[in-house]
């Protein structure tokens, strides 16, 4: 694989984080990562473009104090993650260090070059085999079992093992720590040690499974709008484009905390520090949907924030996209949400344009698009060896300029991902949150998925859910017509229309995120919710007045409103249900 | 003692290149030009032995004669409680006719980020006396946030109020490119607000070299974060930052970069974003707040630089026509504040008063269109007219709480109380007495 004698060189070139470096001895690798040696620390780089006996490197860390002439010694390995136990519930910076692990200087700042195990090397976990002696096993196998946090953590064989093994060797249940060897296999004649960790390249895809499926189960997040309207499937891809201050956080941080998966990966790309501060201090108070358990447990945060070094915020979503890939390959089910990909797009923008590429549109490299699609590919639903099923989703946010979609970063994400969650200025200035746009967004999972949603939800779903986003669409219409005819040009069922679009928009895709109730809702109580909210826009009331059709709609918008506020199960809500369904009779309509 | 250099090659814009030996990356050089002008410069590009250097006091009448000597360290700023009370240019200069600080412990500018999980979050409330920022988007200890305005708006009047009204253990200013006149209104306002002596200046005016504009807010944060360790509440304003994006563009282009944006270079955002997320609360010792001025050319927000701006703030004010909207302007950091320090109806009197002011813009541009005048519409009005008033006008000048019972006042005024949308609770608690 990797030539292993060691190349070394030295500093001919600095600009910004980018440094050239001539090669004196030995080979090079494209993405290999080398150390630069200052008189304070050593500073690790990844080698991105080789010219001749030249090689330019992204330094990770600042470059203040690097000189021409300064040592650098190649590791022969691509920049790397550590996989194994223990991942669960750290916070890492973009290239995994654990930060709560870092000797600070002064107490407060990152120093530079600080390097730390990301799992800790002592702690010994209850390991359980689950092959035998003589098994044949393949590359990302499961050969035993240790209990991490809520889930059960695999230990896999090589991820990047080709063809077969035997296994030669297998140690009892008991104790071991991550570092010993807990199995031997036999690989192409040779007979090589394995521990309950491994390393893998973040840039390469983890493929060690048998095959893609189609994914056609729904991802709970809780969010009505997203759940009902623009689903997301597991295993499935989506992007939350918008200008700032829309609300991207806000809601990619609900989704972390209620959707309905095995675990939650978090990749703080490029954005706020204070945004983690708050996810780290909240995770370990709230619970875990699934398991009960605390959310921190279920929780890996990656946490390269904006004034970290730029080239680490390019590897951070790597590196959060890689340990989803790592337990998919356990059979579970894993959410990645990266917040935001236009920083990782734009870390790669100030490197090409530091290596004086040729620039696309906006300064963005011609390869902008090849990397967002390359990205968004390693989600996915697979069959592993084992035919158990894992799947990462993966959902982006978007942040483009002037808040503009017709920009490189939304455009070639657009192209690559099932559902889009648009995000308007409008709606979030009016303070209708989650502002997804109904008109603009859409899921190509709803029929994708359509037949698993129509046997678990409701036989009429998907078709009720259609006539619902066909009523926003009309209702739209209508409120336009109204700006320029006034409320007096338009007809009564016109106006009906409109106050029907205006409610089902009001009481169910708006959702108050920082209520205790109505921040979440079950999949089980939206299939309930939407469905009576469905009888009553169907229900073909007639009035005699405008001034009376408003009225009534104020009274049942309202009832419906409130009922966001009253948990399931709770006599308000039930008080609620009823007097919507009276007033539904009131209105002329039949109940079945 | 350091090897002096007599052949500069190149002088591009504030640019000078020569070749050297043994330089490191950002280090300082000083310069000397033939007439016996010095200025300091900073290493921005090694290839090799050719070596880029951005001269801090620019480049016109520079002779490729001048000597230039490396320093063996980057650019510093001085810290010790002496700094309180004085003024300096952008590359640290005294302005105030005193001698250069003695004996103070020297920081590197641009130092590098907190760790984020030393940080803490934000939970104290700072109060203005500007009824549309403590009530309607309140300021939060250890936010960053821009006001967002365009010239010819009293946005140094503001920030100048604000520093004297909020209480901040320590103020630092930071001028990007003012006008002689804006930085003589600071220093008044600040020697008859009786805060100079818990003030630090680092000014650059519009007539200095543009390369020293870039040194301000790196030169006041640094200051600021030695304050801060030390357990300081710190309160640092940036005016503007406009010309400081401006400034980096002027660089980026002598530098052939290619520019992403209106020929802004790539990197804006993460150069703005190192600066800004200096705001921070230590865990165990003081904060650094940080308030800007962002002016928008054109008055535009999509604008590369308060767009870029938004994206990293918590939040912004707008200030257009001379005062604060209520509408555009956001303050991120409010609900951890909100009710929770501050008064328990502190949301409600919010949320209620910016519905019905926004209801009453309404019934303005109905009526302008030539809808008819309703009796509510009147009651609208009315509020409309008391609202503006009362918290719009920026002359107003009240603590939070007056400000609260202001507002019940002022709906009481206008509207009865099942037109408010409040819980009923809150409004049996705080509803004026005889309304
Ligand atoms: N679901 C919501 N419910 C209520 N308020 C919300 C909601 N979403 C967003 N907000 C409000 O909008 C503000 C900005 O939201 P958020 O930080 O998520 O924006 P953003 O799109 O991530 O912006 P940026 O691109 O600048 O990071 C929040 O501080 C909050 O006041
Ligand atoms: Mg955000």
């Amino acid at each position: 694989m990797i030539d292993s004698s060691l190349t070394t060189g030295h500093v001919v070139g600095i600009n910004g984080n980018m440094m050239a470096v001539e090669v004196d001895t030995g080979s090079v690798v494209q993405n290999e990562v080398a150390f630069v040696k200052l008189p304070d620390a050593k500073l690790k780089a990844e080698v991105i473009k080789v010219i001749g006996k030249k090689c330019y490197m992204q330094v990770f860390e600042d470059t203040t104090g690097m000189a021409v002439g300064m040592p650098v010694e190649f590791t022969g390995n691509m920049l790397s993650v550590e996989l194994g136990p223990g991942l669960l519930g750290q916070i890492y910076d973009g290239l995994q260090n654990p930060l709560t692990l870092l000797d600070n200087k002064q107490e407060f700042f990152l120093q530079r070059g600080q390097y730390k195990a990301p799992i800790d090397r002592e702690k010994k976990w209850d390991w359980k085999p689950v092959v035998a002696v003589g098994d044949r096993v393949r590359g990302g196998q499961w050969l035993g079992e240790v209990p991490e946090k809520f889930i059960t953590h695999r230990v896999l064989t090589p991820l990047g093992m080709h063809g077969s093994a035997v296994v030669k060797k297998i140690l009892p249940a008991g104790a071991y720590a991550i570092t010993e060897a807990v199995a031997e296999l036999e690989v192409n004649g040779k007979v090589v040690p394995v521990t309950m960790s491994q390393e893998w390249p973040v840039k390469k895809a983890i493929k060690a499974y048998k095959e893609r499926i189609y994914p056609e189960e729904l991802l709970i997040t809780r969010q009505r709008i997203i759940d009902t309207l623009f689903p997301i499937s597991r295993g499935g891809t989506s992007c939350i484009p918008g200008p700032f201050g829309a609300g991207k956080t806000v809601l990619q941080h609900l989704i972390s905390k209620f959707s309905s998966v095995d675990l939650v990966i978090v990749v703080a790309c490029g954005e706020r520090a204070g945004e983690v501060v708050e996810l780290i201090h909240e995770f370990p108070e709230m619970k875990d949907p699934k398991t009960g358990g605390s959310l921190m447990d279920r929780t890996i945060i990656i946490c390269n924030t904006s004034s970290m070094p730029v080239a680490a915020r390019e590897a951070s979503v790597y590196t959060g996209i890689t340990l989803g890939e790592y337990y998919r390959q356990m059979g579970l089910d894993v959410l990645v949400l990266a917040d935001s990909t236009s920083r990782w797009a734009q870390a790669m923008r100030e490197m090409s344009g530091r290596l004086e590429e040729i620039p696309g549109e906006e300064a963005f490299p011609a390869y902008l698009e090849s990397r967002i699609a390359g990205l968004y590919e390693r989600a996915g639903l697979v069959k592993l060896h084992d035919d158990a099923h894992g799947a990462v989703t993966l959902i982006g946010t978007v942040s483009p300029a002037g808040g503009n979609f017709e920009e490189p970063v939304t455009q070639a994400t657009l192209k690559v991902v099932g559902a889009f969650l648009g995000l308007s200025r409008k709606r979030s200035d009016e303070r209708k949150f989650p502002a997804i746009d109904p008109l603009d967004s859409y899921s190509l999972y709803i029929d994708q998925m359509a037949d698993s949603l129509n046997k678990n939800l409701d036989r009429e779903w998907t078709r009720m859910v259609h006539e619902a986003e066909a009523l926003l669409g009309r209702g739209a219409e209508i409120g336009k017509m109204m700006t320029v005819v006034g409320e007096e040009g338009i007809s009564i069922e016109d106006l009906v229309s409109y106050l029907k679009s205006e409610m089902l928009d009001f009481t169910y895709l708006q959702q108050n995120a920082f209520d205790d109730i109505d921040c979440a809702a079950t999949i089980e109580r939206q299939v309930v919710d939407f469905k009576l909210l469905y009888k009553a826009l169907k229900t073909p009331f007639s009035f005699e007045t405008k001034a009376e059709a408003r009225k009534f709609f104020v009274n049942l918008q309202d009832n419906f409103y409130q009922k966001n506020y009253a948990a399931e199960d709770s006599p308000e809500y039930a008080k609620f249900v009823s007097k919507i369904e009276e007033i539904i009779v009131s209105g002329g309509g039949r109940l079945v | 003692m350091f090897k002096e250099y007599t052949k500069i090659t190149n002088i591009i814009g504030d640019i000078i290149e020569l070749s050297a030996e043994g330089v490191t990356y950002r280090e300082l050089a000083a310069i000397t030009n033939h007439n016996g002008d010095t200025s300091l410069a900073q290493v921005i590009r090694i290839d090799g032995t050719k070596v880029s250097l951005q001269v801090f006091a620019g480049a016109k009448g520079m002779s490729n004669r001048a000597s230039v000597r490396f320093l063996g360290h980057p650019m510093r700023v001085p810290y010790s409680e002496d700094l309180l009370g004085r003024i300096f240019s952008g590359s640290g200069q005294p302005l105030d006719g005193k001698p250069a600080i003695a004996n103070a412990q020297e920081t590197d500018i641009g130092g590098p980020s907190v760790n984020p999980v030393k940080r803490v979050v934000p939970r104290n409330f700072i109060e203005t006396r500007i009824p549309m920022i403590d009530l309607f988007n309140p300021l939060v200890e250890s936010q960053k946030l821009p006001i967002f305005s365009t010239p010819g708006e009293p946005f140094n009047e503001l920030l100048a109020r604000i520093a004297l009204q909020a209480k901040a253990d320590i103020v630092i200013l930071g001028g990007i490119g003012l006008k002689f006149d804006e930085y003589i209104g600071f220093r008044r306002k600040f020697e008859e607000g009786g805060i100079m002596d818990r003030t630090v200046m680092f000014v650059h005016t519009a007539a200095d070299p543009v390369v020293e504009r870039l040194l301000v807010p790196d030169m006041a944060l640094a200051v600021a974060e030695q304050f801060g360790i030390a357990g300081k509440r710190v309160l640092v304003l940036l005016t503007d930052m406009t010309a400081f994006a401006d400034a980096l563009k002027e660089i980026s282009v002598a530098m052939e970069q290619v520019p992403s944006n209106l020929g802004y270079p790539g990197s804006l955002y993460s150069d703005l974003a190192s600066r800004y997320e200096k705001a921070v609360d230590f865990e165990g010792a003081g904060s650094i707040t940080i308030l800007a001025v962002t002016t928008m050319p054109g008055g535009d927000v999509t604008h590369p630089v308060p767009d870029n701006t938004g994206y990293i703030t918590e939040g912004q004010y707008y200030l257009v026509n001379g005062v604060i909207n209520p509408f555009g302007s956001l303050s991120r950091l409010k609900q951890l504040v909100i009710g929770k320090v501050t008064r328990e109806d502190h949301g409600a009197v919010m949320n209620s008063m910016i519905r019905l002011y926004a209801k009453a813009l309404e019934s303005k541009k109905k009526i302008s269109m030539g809808f008819e005048k309703t009796e509510t519409d009147e009651k609208y009005l009315r509020y409309a007219d008391l609202f503006e008033q009362r918290f719009m006008d920026l002359r107003v000048d009240i603590p939070l709480n007056d400000a609260l019972d202001l507002g019940w006042k002022t709906m009481a005024e206008c509207f009865d109380r099942s037109e408010i949308g409040v819980k009923k609770e809150v409004v049996d608690a705080h509803w004026p007495k005889g309304a």
